[in-house]
């Protein structure tokens, strides 16, 4: 009886890394497939990015030089637009993600979604590879808007590592908020509903965050609220790394509640997203 | 006949949303290499058995094994050894033909080293070297179903569902395609499950038909076995034979109107 036994924990103590391995790679794989296909779409419509690229500009250089010398939006920092350039751009990015979602209704509707989950591709690669491509054009919104940023000399700090430091803050910021909102949309279903919840969301989450001005101008209530909004602590390290400003918290702290972020919402859309061809 | 010979084994399968019982009971068995049609009015519970059967939906009661997976239990095996081409249009509008069949060898895990081969493969076998390079959008009916099938095909599926193939098809489009099917059974031996609400189609392509009506099986067999049966001249007259009502009586409004949606957008 034992010998069996014994050879049965051998056997599966063998096989179980290997098969945590082969999902892993299938994991990548479907990933990987996800954003290829996101990329393509994109270069297929640079217009489209462009477009996108001028509202985080419109802020920076209308809301932003009009309040350019208030040193209480600034929280003491010397030019408002320097403060303000990580919270457009991280902004601009959540735009982009909250409303991706629009499309896992659009793809249930005519007919790619049924498709994709017919099959091998893990749940967990849809969204990753959704979030993917949510986070690349929210890059490509950061070089047009860094571009400017040297054009027009406003002053941050162009070492190389502060700049990548920020791009994976809003890669990760932007991937979680793009999980969130395919989360709401295999929840919700119709088009309409989808775009008046995006806006309930979208609206908050922006003006109770560290975007547009720090947390300590805020009344308690708000500040509160701001301290459990994501897009609070991406901003935070942003600005922590571009212009070596804090306002407390510590950049690990940014990084992790980014990727705790991104890990949760992806790990909750890959339950929900298979529920919104029904 | 035997679980082993059959590529779709349904038993006693039960579909329910709420209230509503979409698919009451339904036992049926394909064989392999067959061309097997599933026939009914829109709202039949056609479209909801061939989610089951490509694991997208679960059944509340009753089994069903697909290439010898069960759907439930086996869902990966199941979607391996699959093609799925849905109603709606599937492929991306916003690729290119040669992107979309990329994609689609991409994520039905076809290896980087056999892409090229296979995709020359369907493009040959669907017709499709005339419009590799065009975006999804701006091809037409005809082109996208046949580029659909083809992206189905890349992971060589034992079993191919085919919801509705040639709705919105012009007599001309709705040939080829059948043309093409017809030399992809003979060539690779795939098994095709076909729905269809058109009785002269099915009677055309099908060996054998089941017949739907409001979520259960009303007849089945060859459309030879069925006309005997029902004792009618052609499979047009079966359908009311066995239930006492015409093919487009069925439906809702959401049929309707996502059956005429559709048919705008293939032009």
């Amino acid at each position: 009886m034992s010998a069996p036994a014994a050879d049965f924990h051998a056997g599966s103590a063998e096989l179980w890394p290997r098969s945590l391995l082969a999902r892993l790679d299938r994991l990548r794989e479907g990933t990987v497939a996800m954003g290829w296909a996101e990329l393509r779409k994109l270069r297929h419509d640079h217009l489209d990015i462009f477009t996108r690229s001028v509202q985080p500009l419109l802020w920076l250089f209308i809301f932003g030089t009009a309040l350019r010398h208030n040193r209480a939006l600034s929280g003491g920092f010397h030019d408002y637009r320097a403060y303000l350039a990580p919270g457009v751009m991280a902004q601009a990015a959540l735009f982009i993600a909250i409303f991706f979602g629009l499309a896992v209704i659009w793809e249930r509707d005519v007919g790619q979604l049924q498709r994709l989950l017919a099959t091998p591709i893990p749940r967990l690669g849809i969204v990753l590879g959704k979030a993917t491509g949510a986070g690349i054009r929210a890059l490509t919104q950061a070089a047009v808007l860094l571009t400017v940023l040297a054009a027009a000399g406003i002053a941050i700090h162009w070492n190389p590592l502060d700049v990548a430091g920020t791009l994976v803050l809003l890669v990760l910021g932007t991937g979680g908020f793009a999980c969130l909102s395919m989360i709401i949309a295999s929840l919700v279903r119709t088009r309409e509903r989808f775009m008046g919840i995006g806006q309930l969301v979208m609206m908050p989450l922006f003006f109770a965050s560290s975007a547009l001005y720090p947390l300590s101008i805020m009344p308690q209530w708000l500040r509160i609220v701001a301290r459990v909004n994501p897009l609070t602590y991406e901003v935070h390290g942003m600005r922590q790394l571009l212009l070596g400003i804090s306002s407390g918290g510590t950049l690990w702290l940014d990084f992790a509640v980014g990727s705790l972020f991104l890990t949760i919402t992806a790990g909750i859309a890959a339950k929900t997203y298979p529920r919104a061809i029904l | 006949m035997s679980a082993a010979a059959s590529a779709v084994l349904v038993d006693g399968l039960v579909v329910r949303f709420g209230e509503v019982e979409a698919v009451r009971g339904v036992s049926f068995a394909v064989a392999a290499g067959e061309v097997f049609g599933l026939l009914g009015p829109n709202g039949a519970g056609k479209t909801t058995t061939i989610r089951v059967l490509t694991t997208l939906l679960r059944p509340k009661e009753g089994r069903a094994l697909v290439a010898g997976h069960d759907v439930v239990r086996e869902g990966l095996a199941v979607r391996q050894a699959i093609g799925y081409v849905p109603q709606a249009i599937s492929v991306d509008g916003a690729l290119t033909a040669r992107e979309n069949l990329e994609f689609y060898a991409r994520v039905t895990g076809v290896s980087g080293s056999e892409r090229p081969e296979r995709i020359a493969v369907v493009v040959e076998a669907m017709g499709l070297a005339s419009f590799l390079d065009r975006l999804g959008r701006t091809l037409s009916g005809g082109m996208l179903r046949r580029l659909e099938i083809a992206t189905a095909l890349l992971n060589r599926p034992q079993v191919l569902f085919l919801d509705e193939p040639t709705v919105g098809l012009d007599p001309t489009a709705r040939r080829v395609v059948w043309e093409r099917l017809e030399i992809l059974r003979e060539e690779a031996g795939t098994t095709l499950l076909v729905t269809t609400h058109q009785m002269e189609e099915a009677e055309r392509q099908c060996e054998r038909i089941a017949i739907m009506d409001f979520g259960a099986l009303v007849a089945q067999g060859t459309p030879e076995q069925l006309c005997d049966e029902f004792g009618v001249a052609a499979l047009d007259d079966v359908f009311s034979a066995a239930t006492g009502h015409g093919i487009d009586e069925g439906g809702t409004l959401r049929n309707v109107r996502a059956g005429r949606r559709l048919s705008r957008r293939l032009g």
